[in-house]
């Protein structure tokens, strides 16, 4: 199979579950004709009708409405709210309505709401960490694929799920190339991954922070340091399992997220690892993120602004430095 | 206080139901009457934690709405909705046990008033948030409609909620895609304190709404068979394939927005006035009694079941067992979803 864009992967596994459960459809801004702002949907109005792909007005609360209304009713809808930051005009049918449902009523929600997030060019206003407030929302699951083969296979399990799932895509990463697989392959939830083994440092990302991490622990592996790189894949449900066997491995953790840091990802992930693991730490965990502020637009602004891999060096160079 | 209350405008006249329905209607009114107000005093007692919005006032625009629809047709409340989930059929029994918060109630605790929910009735929860129930009808309907259900959602908002910009996403929309929708406004006046004159821009609540090109009619909320005759008109439409219909009931409740309400914001001669003078249920018992369908031992027939039936309602809700604190997370999603395995 040749390599697909991160895009054409998540578009690949929304097309086959669609295929395959006629109860899946689609609503959002701009999806028939322009197959939505990160050519997500492209070519699937053509290929399902404008009932399935279904263009809804700017009108965030009432497409997730909509979409907690039929899905509690037996369909499987998807809301692609195209930037994340418009959920801002949903988030009491997400957060209140959605993700409270099933608890409340013991009726499933299954509910997809997919939307691009992450720190790039744009402004403050289509930039800002929220993922963290979602996953801390009991009812909601948040998927943070970081790589054409996640983007498939996640929402390929997103769509056979019964609670509603904040499917959360990085811009950064909108054109990344990479295999995929099959019609049968689904990445579980809840399973983070190893993609770079190593014996000294963990070092843990999620979207876009995978690849800063990948960044750091190469340059580290220059000066032979051996870091270990962790891909959460979901930030709920969060797979503690696989971190902290990590950290008993190599003693030293360091996360990165792109978050202003206070209450971010990071934080969760730091006090879950010295509950489960503080015998083992030779080392206080390191966060590195954002600075707590809105996101610049200028470029030497937003390139001091955002978490790079130098900064990851530098956290893993200080905590081995200790005696 | 100037009253906006006004005669049915639009609505289509109907012959009015055979009396053996009306007085069914009048006793599902003498129950949600008897009801909230033992729940208010029940509240003041401790019985009942957290307080309830009594619907005492409002029982007309419930029973004569959900009266018009089918079983299979779903309703979706606000905070302010034992009326509705009782005019749905739900029992007294598994409503106050709601209420209470004990292991018998429809979601066993869970929920709560503003949390009521029975699937089996098609009764899809009242809702704590203004507007958001209206929502999930509107969504309900788009599944009926993509279905091909030959079934109705109705989602019921205030005065209130005619105030928040999502209520008229959520009109549009379901205008837009034409969907069997029926939104009906209670408009009691008063959204908690604020009376409706110093909160609405614009001549009315269904006016509002006809700028979004569907039938929007302003009804007596008082008069049931106003009502009952507007709801089924919009039903009809919706399912006809017709599209959806704004119904503004005009109303009043007796209680204040919830109990404890300090009521500074209102005469209680305001009050008063509504109670003797366009009170719901008098007003169908005085039908009936001009017509000769119903006398005096009658409706005191029709009073003592409605007492007896909410009186069984709390008792049964005074034996039930408070919930296994073990069932705390039920039906919240999983660590270990489904399809996750390793």
């Amino acid at each position: 199979m040749s390599p697909l864009s991160y895009s054409q992967a998540y578009r690949a596994g929304l097309a086959e579950e669609m295929e395959a459960n006629p109860g899946i459809f689609v609503m959002g801004t701009d999806i028939f004709l322009r197959g939505g702002h990160f050519a997500q949907l492209l070519g699937l109005g053509e290929r399902f009708g404008a009932d399935r792909i279904r263009d809804v007005p700017i009108s965030e609360a009432a497409m997730v409405a909509a979409g907690v209304g039929a899905a509690i009713q037996g369909m499987r809808p998807v809301v692609d709210l195209n930037f994340q930051e418009f959920a801002y005009g949903a988030m009491d049918e997400l957060c209140n309505q959605a993700a409270k449902i099933h608890y409340m009523f013991d009726i499933p929600v299954p509910l997809v709401i997919r939307a691009t997030n992450g720190i790039a060019y744009g402004g403050a206003q289509h930039n800002t960490a929220m993922e963290s407030w979602f996953a801390e929302m009991p009812g909601l699951y948040v998927a943070v694929p970081a790589t054409p083969a996640d983007a498939k296979g996640l929402i390929k399990t997103a769509l056979h799920l019964d609670d509603p799932v904040l499917f959360l895509m990085h811009k950064a990463l909108t054109g990344a190339r990479g295999e995929t697989g099959g019609p049968d392959v689904r990445v579980p939830f809840g399973r983070a991954s190893v993609v770079r083994p190593g014996d000294q440092v963990t070092l843990i990302g999620y979207g876009v922070t995978v690849r800063t991490c990948t960044e750091a622990a190469g340059q580290l592996a220059g000066d032979g340091i051996s870091a270990e790189v962790i891909d959460l894949r979901t930030l709920y449900p969060l797979d503690v399992e696989t971190v902290t066997d990590s950290l008993r491995k190599t003693g030293r953790a360091v996360m990165v997220d792109e978050s202003a840091g206070y209450g971010g990802v990071s934080a969760e992930i730091a006090a879950a690892l010295q509950e489960a693991a503080f015998d083992y730490l030779d080392a206080p965990i390191l966060r590195v993120h954002a600075p707590h502020s809105p996101v610049p637009q200028s470029p030497p602004l937003l390139q001091a602004y955002l978490p790079d891999h130098g900064a990851v060096e530098q956290a893993v160079r200080t905590q081995l430095a200790r005696p | 206080m100037t009253e906006q209350r006004t005669e049915a405008e639009d609505a289509t006249a109907v012959a009015p139901a055979d009396a053996g329905t009306l007085r069914e209607w009048l006793g599902q009114m003498l129950i949600i009457r008897r009801f909230e107000s033992e729940s208010v005093r029940l509240s003041y007692a401790n019985k009942i934690p957290g307080g309830i919005h009594s619907s005492e006032g409002q029982e007309a625009v419930a029973v004569g709405s959900i009266r018009a629809l089918g079983a299979a047709d779903v309703v979706a409340g606000t905070h302010r909705s034992h009326h509705h989930a009782l005019a749905k059929g739900m029992p007294p029994r598994t409503v106050m046990a709601e209420l209470y918060g004990k292991a018998t109630g429809c979601t066993g605790g869970r929920g709560g008033s503003m949390h009521l929910v029975d699937l089996s009735r098609n009764f899809l929860g009242s809702n704590g948030i203004v507007g958001a129930g209206l929502g999930v009808a509107m969504g309900t309907a788009l599944a009926m409609k993509l279905q091909q259900r030959p079934a109705v959602a109705v989602g019921y908002v205030g005065d209130g909620g005619a105030n928040t910009g999502r209520t008229w996403e959520f009109i549009n929309l379901a205008a837009l895609w034409k969907l069997p929708f029926i939104a009906i406004c209670e408009n009691n006046l008063y959204a908690v304190e604020t009376h409706i004159s110093r909160s609405l821009a614009g001549d009315s609540i269904a006016g509002r709404a006809a700028g979004f090109g569907l039938p929007a009619v302003a009804v007596d909320g008082q008069d049931i068979v106003a009502v009952h005759a507007a709801a089924s008109a919009a039903r009809d439409r919706a399912l006809n394939g017709e599209g959806p219909t704004f119904i503004e009931a005009r109303t009043y409740r007796y209680e204040g927005h919830n109990v404890g309400d300090v009521q500074n914001y209102r005469d209680a001669s305001e009050v008063a006035s509504w109670r003797q003078t366009h009170d719901p249920i008098q007003a169908l018992r005085q039908r009936l009694a001009e017509r000769g369908d119903l006398d005096e031992a009658g409706y005191a027939a029709l009073r003592q079941q409605a007492d007896e039936t909410v009186a069984d309602a709390i008792d049964f809700a005074e034996r039930s067992p408070w919930p296994d604190t073990g069932t705390v997370q039920r039906a919240w999603p999983a660590a270990e979803p489904a399809g996750a395995s390793r």
